[in-house]
C-alpha cells in the first residue's frame, strides 16, 4: 500500500454516547483512523466493542436521541461530515458512500421488488430515468453474479437465498459507484460455503471497481484473507492499528495477542487447551480515564488504572497500539505522521 | 451409516448412543383444504453410534438437518422412521410414561441461552424445575445440590436469586449448562452451544464443557457450523449435508485428509487468521446454494454443486464406502477403488 496517499476518509476524535435510562453508555470513545483510496480496513472487535456504531455515526445513521455524537471530524472529500445540512448528507449516503449490514433479509424491504430497490438509489442520486437505471440493474446484478438478471429484477426478496440477497445488497451497495462502500459483518450471517463465494465476489469486485472498503467483522479469518490494514477495537477504543500482516504476526496490544490466541485453527497443528480471555468486555457507563481492559489483561501494572493509554507508533511504520506496556519495552520513537 | 467402530480405541464397549436409519420428515400442507401435499425431508436415513465418554461433532451447513437430529434422538419430535438406543433404551417408539422415566439420562444444550431461559424465573428455580420433576429432595438438599451445580460452571452461589437477564451470554450460557447437568444425564446434546457468543467468550464455555466431560464422563454430541471449534472439541466428526451424512471419520483424518468433496469444500472454505497462507488459499468454491430438503435431487444429494459430479451421481444414490477405523464416506467416486462397500444406510443392522 503506498503510504503517501491522502486519506479519502479521516476519521479524528469521535465519540458518540447513547443516552438511556439506565444512565449514558459511551460507545465510541476519542476513535481516530483513515482510510486510503483503493485500501481495505477490516475493523474487528466483539459485540458491543463499538465498531458497527463508528460506522453509522460516520454517515449519521444513528437515532437521536438515544445517541449523541459529542465531538470528533469525519473529513470526506473536503467536507466534515458530521458539520454539513442533512441535504448534503443524503448526497453522500448511498452515492458516494455505500454500506451493507449485516443481515440483507431485514435490510431489504420485504414489500417492494428487488429491481425497484435497485432503481430507487440510481433515480434518486443519479437522476436516471427508469429505462436508464433498468439497465443498469441489470447490469448491477450481472456484477454480482445473480445468473438471470432480466428476470430476477421482478422478483422479492423472500425468493432468494440468504447468499443471493447479500448479493443483491451488494448491487445496491455499488449501484452509484461509491469511493468507500462500508460493510457491517456482510457474511456474518452466511454459511462459510456461501461466506467464501461473497469474499472471491468482493475480491473480484474491487479490482474492477477500485473503491476502498471498511470490513467490519469479528472472524479474524476473513480479515487475514482480504484486509490491507486492520484496526482492533475494544470497549469502544481503537487499541492497535497497522498492516494485516503485522498484526497477525507481531500483535503488539495484549487483547489482540489474547485474541488470536482464542481461534482454534482448521488446519495445521490443534491445539490441546484453548486459551482463554478471562472475564468480559466492559459496560461503558463513563468516558474511559484508564485502560478499559486492565480487569481481563494479564500483564496490567499500576499506571494501566490510573491512565488511558494512547495510541503510539510500534517499531513497523503504521503500526500502532494502545499499551503502556510498549512503553515500558522500548525507547520511544518520535510520532510519525500516522499512514 | 451403520456398524460404526469408535475412532481412536476399538475397546469392545457398547456404544452410549445408537441411531439406525433415523428419518424426519416435516409435512407441507397446502392449497384451500390444507392437504398434504409432500414431505420436507429434513433427515433423511442416517446411522451412526456415540460410545461412552466420546464427543462427535455433527457438522453442516444450516437447513442441512443437523439441529433436527439433535433434537429427534432426544424425542423432542415424533420420528418418521428408524431407531434411537441410549444407553441400552430403545427411546424412539416408546410412550410418553416410560420416555419420561428415560429423560434425566439424555439432556441438552441449546443456543441461545437468552431464549431458552424463562426471564421470570430465578436462576436457583431454572437449575432446580428438573429436581422439582424428577427426584424427591428436601429444601435443604435440592438447594445444595442448585449451588453444587453452580460451583461446577463457575456461577458465583450469590447470583442464585437473581433472573437471567442480569447475566452476560456467557454466564447465561453457564446457566443453561448447569440445568443439563441437573438430573446426572449421561448424553448431553449440544446444539451449537456457543454460535450466540462472542469469540472471547466461546473459548471459556468450551473448555468448561470439556472440563465437566472430563469430570462427570459425559457423552456429547457436539452440533455445530464451526468447524475449527468442532476440531477442537470433537473426537470423530460426521459432516451433514441435506439430511444426510456424507462423511464420517475421526477428527485427525477428517480434517487431515477429507475424502467426500463437500467435506473438502466445507473446509477449505474456512478462512484461517493467517494473512500469509490466506493469500494463496485458493478454497473450493461451491456454485449455487443447497437445495430445497422439499425436493432434493435425483441421485446424490450434492450433485447440483459437486464439483467432481459423474453422470452416475445425477441417477443413483451413492452408496456407503468404508475405509476402516470408523471412516466411512457416500461418494461415487470412491465405488471403484474400494473393495469392501460398508452396509448402506437404509434398513435396520442388528449386530
Amino acid at each position: 500500500m503506498p503510504d503517501t496517499a491522502m486519506p479519502i476518509l479521516d476519521v479524528k476524535g469521535l465519540e458518540t454516547v447513547f443516552r438511556t435510562r439506565g444512565g449514558d453508555v459511551h460507545a465510541v470513545n476519542s476513535v481516530d483512523f483513515h482510510l486510503r483510496p483503493g485500501e481495505l480496513l477490516g475493523v474487528v472487535g466483539e459485540s458491543g466493542s463499538g465498531k458497527s456504531v463508528t460506522m453509522m455515526s460516520l454517515l449519521r445513521l444513528l437515532p437521536s436521541p438515544p445517541a449523541e455524537m459529542r465531538n470528533g471530524t469525519v473529513m470526506f472529500d473536503g467536507q466534515d461530515l458530521l458539520k454539513i445540512s442533512p441535504e448534503e448528507l443524503r448526497q453522500v449516503r448511498g452515492s458516494r458512500i455505500g454500506f451493507i449490514f449485516q443481515d440483507p433479509m431485514t435490510s431489504l424491504n420485504p414489500v417492494y421488488t428487488v429491481g425497484f430497490q435497485l432503481a430507487e438509489p440510481l433515480r434518486a442520486h443519479l437522476g436516471m430515468s427508469k429505462a436508464e437505471a433498468r439497465a443498469r440493474s441489470v447490469e448491477l446484478l450481472r456484477l454480482v453474479g445473480i445468473p438471470d438478471p432480466e428476470q430476477r429484477l421482478k422478483d422479492y426478496p423472500h425468493q432468494f437465498s440468504g447468499g443471493m440477497r447479500q448479493r443483491v445488497m451488494i448491487a445496491i451497495a455499488l449501484a452509484c459507484d461509491p469511493k468507500v462502500l462500508i460493510a457491517d459483518e456482510p457474511t456474518t450471517a452466511l454459511d462459510v460455503t456461501i461466506q467464501a463465494q461473497i469474499i472471491e465476489l468482493v475480491k473480484d469486485l474491487r479490482q474492477k471497481l477500485g473503491m476502498a472498503i471498511i470490513w467490519i467483522t469479528h472472524d479474524l479469518g476473513v480479515i487475514a484473507g482480504i484486509a490491507d490494514r486492520v484496526m482492533v477495537m475494544y470497549a469502544g477504543q481503537v487499541v492497535e492499528e497497522g498492516p494485516v500482516n503485522e498484526i497477525f504476526r507481531d500483535p503488539q496490544h495484549p487483547y489482540t495477542q489474547a485474541l488470536l490466541k482464542t481461534v482454534p485453527a482448521v488446519r495445521g497443528p490443534r491445539a490441546e487447551k484453548l486459551q482463554v480471555i478471562e472475564g468480559q468486555p466492559p459496560i461503558m457507563h463513563e468516558a474511559p480515564d484508564a485502560c478499559s481492559f486492565r480487569n481481563r489483561c494479564k500483564f496490567a501494572f499500576d499506571r494501566c488504572a490510573e491512565e488511558n493509554p494512547a495510541l503510539a507508533p510500534v517499531h513497523m511504520p503504521g503500526h500502532r497500539a494502545a499499551c503502556f506496556l510498549l512503553d515500558k519495552a522500548s525507547t520511544k520513537e518520535p510520532e510519525a505522521v500516522h499512514g | 451409516m451403520a456398524d460404526v467402530q469408535p475412532g481412536t480405541e476399538a475397546k469392545a464397549q457398547a456404544p452410549l448412543v445408537k441411531v439406525r436409519d433415523l428419518k424426519m420428515y416435516f409435512p407441507i400442507h397446502s392449497g384451500l383444504f390444507r392437504t398434504h401435499t409432500g414431505n420436507i425431508k429434513a433427515v433423511d436415513g442416517i446411522s451412526f453410534d456415540i460410545m461412552p465418554g466420546e464427543t462427535l461433532g455433527l457438522v453442516g451447513e444450516s437447513g442441512c438437518g443437523k439441529s433436527t437430529v439433535g433434537r429427534a434422538i432426544l424425542r423432542l419430535y415424533d420420528l418418521t422412521g428408524g431407531t434411537v438406543e441410549i444407553n441400552g433404551f430403545e427411546i424412539a417408539h416408546v410412550d410418553r410414561d416410560s420416555l419420561r422415566s428415560k429423560r434425566p439420562m439424555m439432556q441438552m444444550i441449546f443456543q441461545d441461552p437468552q431464549a431458552s431461559l424463562n426471564p421470570r424465573m430465578t436462576v436457583a428455580s431454572i437449575i432446580g424445575e428438573p429436581l422439582d420433576e424428577h427426584m424427591k429432595l428436601t429444601a435443604n438438599e435440592r438447594l445444595a445440590r442448585i449451588y453444587e451445580l453452580m460451583d461446577w460452571v463457575g456461577l458465583n452461589r450469590e447470583f442464585a436469586k437473581r433472573y437471567p437477564h442480569e447475566f452476560s451470554g456467557g454466564q447465561r450460557q453457564r446457566i443453561g449448562i448447569a440445568r443439563a447437568l441437573a438430573l446426572n444425564p449421561k448424553f448431553i446434546v449440544c446444539d451449537e452451544p456457543i454460535a450466540a457468543l462472542d469469540v472471547s467468550i466461546q473459548a471459556q464455555v468450551v473448555n468448561l464443557l470439556e472440563e465437566l466431560q472430563n469430570r462427570l464422563n459425559l457423552t456429547y454430541l457436539f452440533i455445530s457450523h464451526d468447524l475449527s471449534m468442532v476440531r477442537h472439541i470433537a473426537d470423530r466428526v460426521a459432516v451433514m449435508y441435506l439430511g444426510r451424512i456424507v462423511e464420517i471419520a475421526s477428527r485427525e483424518k477428517l480434517f487431515a485428509e477429507p475424502l467426500h468433496p463437500y467435506t473438502q469444500a466445507l473446509l477449505s472454505a474456512v478462512p484461517e487468521p493467517d494473512p500469509e497462507s490466506e493469500r494463496n488459499r485458493r478454497p473450493i468454491v461451491l456454485q449455487g446454494d443447497v437445495p430445497s430438503p422439499a425436493n432434493p435431487p435425483k441421485g446424490c444429494n450434492f450433485s447440483t454443486r459437486c464439483p467432481k459430479v459423474m453422470d452416475v451421481c445425477r441417477q443413483i444414490e451413492p452408496g456407503v464406502y468404508d475405509f476402516g477405523e470408523g471412516r466411512q464416506v457416500a461418494c461415487h467416486l470412491y465405488s471403484e477403488s474400494m473393495t469392501t462397500t460398508a452396509e448402506p444406510t437404509a434398513g435396520e443392522r442388528t449386530n
